[in-house]
This record gives structure tokens, C-alpha cells and sequence, in this order.
């Protein structure tokens, strides 16, 4: 059983109808115990950052998130979820992440060249940095679809991917069991569904 | 590096497309879903559902094949198309749309662009707006083409961008349904104005159309279509291959 967070964030819809698709039970829910119950752990998200920050705290589900990984049960964080593991957000301010990953998340203003469309809207290729877990089934240049005007830097070990974007943005990171895709997997067609096999697959710690 | 999309089109009236479609490969060729689920299987990057019904029990209808088209198609779909309330935005996003298309709404109360995009983020606004030239400027026009506005067009899209549309789609009345190609002009104008993806629209009438629009104007991110596709006259994967020999970087 997936568990994919509701905490009020974003669109759910997709991200169910395509776990459904690859044989996957998933539930999307606020509650708790069924969070720490299930086998995985999906922190969707989209928006802004601090709004994200804010509601995962009010809704009471960050110490459910803490726990999840400290259990070593897969987690996934996905677009903003993926963003909301770093430690920090400079996204309108300054703002404190979950922490569970290092790094922090910058915008692509100022860092990116001039002729580039902020947001990053459409289909990058992925480039592996490491073999992981996430990425096994995932070929190297497979395109998946981004949807961004903020990226993670500065994320050492636990950068899996990147994706060219003027830099080399970062796409997919994993640490143990704590896993992120800035891309949206439930919208990249076969390449996102390889992508939440290989999630579904994964051995908790 | 990113690669230029292909989006094709479907207008969609009491649940069933409306444009006669010929594919040898389907039967139910009027049914949103299998052409949804077709059109992915070709290499589409993105899908636009254009909701064209003027009835509440087609509305729901709409919303009902959207569902069934989310489920099965995990590609981006934008819908359009009679939304000029935040609950419309609500409505179709509930339903499986990732990114809303705002055109006659935003015209008539312009703050549904800031305050969607504050409600759902600017990742899912997509400002969609009908140009005509008129006495040598760009004009806005509303309800589908029929209405000039009198406001200039290059200032109404900078502003909704400012507002917080994440996306523009420039539809070029005056090349749309001419099959000449689409509105070089008039695309190069608006991608020198803003910063956010422009989606180009309106004139498509061949492959080479397409290669001459990404090589024209380098900024545009995306070609979007309808008839053509549909009656075939243009394939996806064709399309990408010539795309891909002319150096232009696409999905294959």
C-alpha cells in the first residue's frame, strides 16, 4: 500500500490513476496512522513553497513524514514535495525545510541564461549521476516532464539525475530510503510509470 | 536540453469529439479517451481538451470523460474552454487537468488570472488569447474569435502574465484555418515580451510548418494543432522525425 499525502497541496488525481495503472493499491490521505501503516510514502506537492511548508506543519503530518523516514520506509517526494526534503528555501524569503535531505532550493532567475522560459515547462532528458534505486529501470537521456521555476542545489550524495537547463538542474535524488523527482513521474507517459515501478519496488531499510 | 512540444487539440462537445477523425486504428473515433490514449501512444507531448458545450448536462459530461481520459493517459492535459469562475478552475482540476486554459473569462474579470494562480499556482494558468491584426496593431478578441475587444495584445498577455499566467497560447486569427503556416510575426512580437513558455497556434498545415516555426523563432516552446492531426494529414511520429533531422530537439 502506497500512502500519498494529503495535506491539501496540489492535484492527486494523476498520481493515483497512475499507481493504479502499474498494479499498485495506493490510498491519498491525511490521516496519520495510515500514513506510518503504509509499506511507501509519496509527499506531493505543487505552489509555493512556504504555503506547502505551512500546511504540512498545521495539518500535523510532518512528524508522520519524520517518522516515515526515520523508519526507513520508502519516501518519495515529488516536484515540491521533492523540494520541501532539502533543508532550506530561499522561494520568497527564506524558509526551513524538512531537512532530511541536504541542500537548499534556489530560483532559476538570475542563474539561468537570459533566452530560458522561466518556468521550466516540458519534456528534459535525465542525466544519472549515480546508479540508484528510483532510476534503475530508467535509461539514461529518458525524457520526463518538468514543471519548475525552483531547483535543488547543492544536494552531495543524494543527486541521482540532473536535467540541462541552461545548468544542470537537479532532476532525481536518493538517499537511502528518502527519494525526490523534481518532475512530475504520474506525467511523463511510460518513462514516469518506469519511474513509480521502480518506487513500488523499492526495500524499505 | 528541453524539447519543443507538439500539443494536439480536441474540441469536445457533449463528451465526444467533435471534428470527424480517420484512423484506420480506431473505432470509437469520436470518444476523448481513445484519442487521448492514441495521440500518446504517437509521441504527443501534451493534450488540450477544448470544452466547447453550452449546456450544464454537457458540462458534466465533460467532466465525467475527463476523468475517464486522466486515468488512462498519464500525459499533461490542459483543458479549456467555459472557465470563467474559480470553481471552473476547481471543477476540471478535480478531475485530472494539470493546467487550465483562461481566455474570455480572464477578459471579462481579469482578476481570475492573479487569484487562480494564487489558489492553484501559475504552473496550471495558462492565459489562451485570439489575436487579429486591426488597423495595424495586434487586437484581443473574445468569444472565440468573434468580438474585438479593442485592447492590444502584446499589453494584455504582459499583463496577465504579471498577473500570474504561467503559459501563454497565441491562436492567430488571421492564419488560423489557412493552412499557410503559423504567425511568425506575430509569435516572434510576444515571445520578445515575456518570459514564461509561449505556445504557438493557429495555421499549421504541414510538417515543414512546424520546422520553419522552431527554427523562426527559437523562443517558442510549443506547436499546437487539431485538424490537421486529425484528419491525418500530419502524423506525430513523422512530424518529430523531420523535426529531429532539421536539428530541432524533440521527444521520440
Amino acid at each position: 500500500m502506497v500512502a500519498i499525502i494529503d495535506y491539501g497541496v496540489g492535484n492527486l488525481f494523476s498520481l493515483r490513476s497512475s499507481l493504479a495503472a502499474i498494479g499498485a493499491e495506493s490510498v491519498v490521505t491525511g490521516d496519520a496512522d495510515e500514513i506510518l501503516r503504509a509499506d511507501r510514502v509519496i509527499l506531493p506537492g505543487v505552489g509555493a513553497f512556504a504555503d506547502a511548508r505551512r500546511k504540512l506543519a498545521e495539518s500535523g503530518l510532518e512528524s508522520a513524514v519524520y517518522r516515515c523516514a526515520d523508519s526507513g520506509k520508502p519516501l518519495l517526494g515529488i516536484c515540491l514535495g521533492m523540494q520541501l526534503l532539502f533543508e532550506r528555501s530561499y522561494e520568497f524569503g527564506e524558509h526551513r525545510g524538512l531537512g532530511l535531505l541536504r541542500g537548499e532550493v534556489v530560483g532559476m532567475a538570475g542563474r539561468i541564461p537570459p533566452e530560458l522560459d522561466i518556468p521550466q515547462i516540458g519534456w528534459n532528458a535525465l542525466h544519472k549521476t549515480k546508479d540508484s534505486r528510483i532510476l534503475s529501470a530508467t535509461p539514461e537521456g529518458a525524457h520526463v516532464y518538468f514543471v519548475h521555476s525552483f531547483f535543488a542545489e547543492r544536494c552531495g550524495d543524494s543527486l541521482a539525475a540532473t536535467a540541462e537547463y541552461g545548468l544542470e538542474l537537479t532532476a532525481a535524488v536518493e538517499l537511502e530510503n528518502v527519494c525526490g523527482c523534481q518532475f512530475h513521474p504520474e506525467k511523463s507517459g511510460g518513462a514516469g510509470l518506469d519511474i513509480l515501478r521502480a518506487f513500488c519496488g523499492m526495500e524499505g531499510r | 536540453m528541453i524539447t519543443k512540444r507538439i500539443i494536439p487539440c480536441l474540441d469536445v462537445r457533449d463528451g465526444r469529439v467533435v471534428k470527424g477523425v480517420n484512423f484506420a486504428a480506431l473505432r470509437d473515433v469520436d470518444s476523448p479517451a481513445a484519442l487521448a490514449e492514441y495521440y500518446t501512444d504517437c509521441g504527443a507531448d501534451e493534450l488540450v481538451f477544448y470544452d466547447i458545450t453550452a449546456s450544464a448536462e454537457g458540462r458534466a459530461l465533460f467532466t465525467d470523460i475527463l476523468r475517464e481520459t486522466a486515468s488512462r493517459v498519464f500525459i499533461p492535459l490542459t483543458v479549456g474552454g467555459g472557465i470563467n469562475t474559480l470553481d471552473d478552475f476547481g471543477r476540471v482540476l478535480k478531475c485530472g487537468a494539470d493546467k487550465v486554459s483562461v481566455n474570455s473569462g480572464a477578459i471579462k474579470n481579469p482578476a481570475l488570472i492573479g487569484e487562480a494562480a494564487l489558489r492553484y499556482g501559475s504552473q496550471c494558468v495558462v492565459l489562451s488569447v485570439d489575436i487579429k491584426r486591426v488597423d495595424g496593431e495586434f487586437r484581443v478578441f473574445s468569444r472565440g474569435g468573434r468580438d474585438d475587444t479593442g485592447m492590444e495584445a502584446l499589453a494584455w498577455i504582459e499583463r496577465g502574465v504579471a498577473a500570474g499566467a504561467g503559459e501563454v497560447v497565441v491562436n492567430s486569427i488571421d492564419t488560423d484555418g489557412v493552412k499557410g503556416g503559423f504567425d511568425l510575426e506575430l509569435l516572434d512580437a510576444v515571445c520578445s515580451r515575456v518570459r514564461v513558455p509561449v505556445v504557438a497556434s493557429g495555421g499549421a498545415g504541414s510538417a515543414e510548418d512546424f520546422t520553419r516555426l522552431f527554427e523562426s523563432v527559437p523562443r517558442v516552446s510549443a506547436g499546437l494543432a487539431a485538424s490537421i492531426f486529425h484528419f491525418g494529414e500530419v502524423k506525430i511520429p513523422e512530424l518529430k522525425r523531420k523535426l529531429r533531422e532539421n536539428g530541432i530537439n524533440v521527444r521520440l
